[in-house]
């Protein structure tokens, strides 16, 4: 199975990875390139990787995983993996796998949630500061 | 159920491997969650024959025990170097190359039974059973 046709979506400022069959290595490894290349594209600031139909992560998957979750904040963007199977997580556990830098959360609607809520959070941080100096603007010219 | 050998020779089969043998667990009566550590160990050691033992073959062989216990006994084999210390590789974090050095001691807790025989010089056979509940 080639790499390209797992999809990546742009919605807003994320990008959604769904993984819908199990991965070769050479898969992965395109895959993780393709976030990236896609990040640097779209100027993303989420990606947001849906794992519910994968059955199993390995040590190989899980290291891939950390690493675009690594990789994607040095350009600045947040990773969410959406959807872990139950078996699928205590597997992970079992293996030693921690998983680290990535943020997990049950079902897309939360992922995103996660995300908007991160972005939408510094937009308003924005807009006060905006309105701060327009507010400080008036009293000058009042002055 | 007969044994059935599943070559190991490209990274390809490593997923061919694990799915197969996600599938004989199924047949099997495994419940879901020992399908995927089965799987899950099936990858992690396939990886190992594939990327140090240079390639070799994984036996599945459905097992029943004198007691009526059913299992699935996985064989790995290899003709590759043959691991030098395999206490160190059984180690948490040990690793010789780029991985994470879980393979071996991560797939150990997902079974029941784990062996590793191996000669410097004449390859590696990593034996595991996963009895079912």
């Amino acid at each position: 199975m080639n790499g390209s046709r797992i999809p990546i979506l742009k919605v807003g400022r994320v990008l959604i990875v769904p993984i819908q069959v199990d991965m070769d290595d050479q898969t992965v490894m395109h895959l993780q390139e393709r976030i990236l290349s896609e990040l640097e594209r779209t100027a993303a600031r989420g990606v947001l990787i849906d794992i519910s139909l994968l059955e199993m992560i390995d040590s190989f998957i899980g290291r891939v995983l950390s690493d675009i979750a690594a990789m994607a904040r040095i350009m600045d963007a947040r990773t969410v993996v959406v959807g872990m199977q139950p078996a699928v997580a205590i597997t992970l556990v079992e293996l030693g796998l921690e998983l680290k830098g990535v943020d997990t959360v049950l079902n897309v609607d939360e992922g995103i949630r996660l995300l908007r809520g991160e972005f939408d959070i510094a937009e308003e941080e924005e807009e006060r500061e905006l309105r701060e100096l327009m507010a400080l603007g008036e009293q000058v010219n009042r002055s | 159920m007969e044994s059935k050998s599943i070559a190991l020779n490209s990274e390809r089969d490593i997923s061919n491997a694990r799915a197969q043998v996600r599938v004989i667990a199924a047949a099997l009566g495994f419940r879901m969650i020992d399908q995927t550590r089965l799987a899950t160990v099936a990858s992690e050691l396939s990886r190992n024959v594939i990327k140090y033992g240079g390639g070799g073959q994984l036996i599945a062989q459905p097992t029943i025990e004198a007691d009526g216990r059913h299992g699935l006994r996985l064989i790995f084999e290899d003709k590759g170097p043959g691991i030098e210390n395999i206490e160190a590789a059984m180690r948490d974090g040990f690793s010789t190359g780029r991985g994470l050095g879980k393979g071996l001691p991560g797939s150990k807790r997902l079974v029941d039974e784990f062996k590793i025989e191996s000669e410097p010089g004449s390859g590696t056979r990593v034996t595991v059973v996963r009895w079912r509940d």
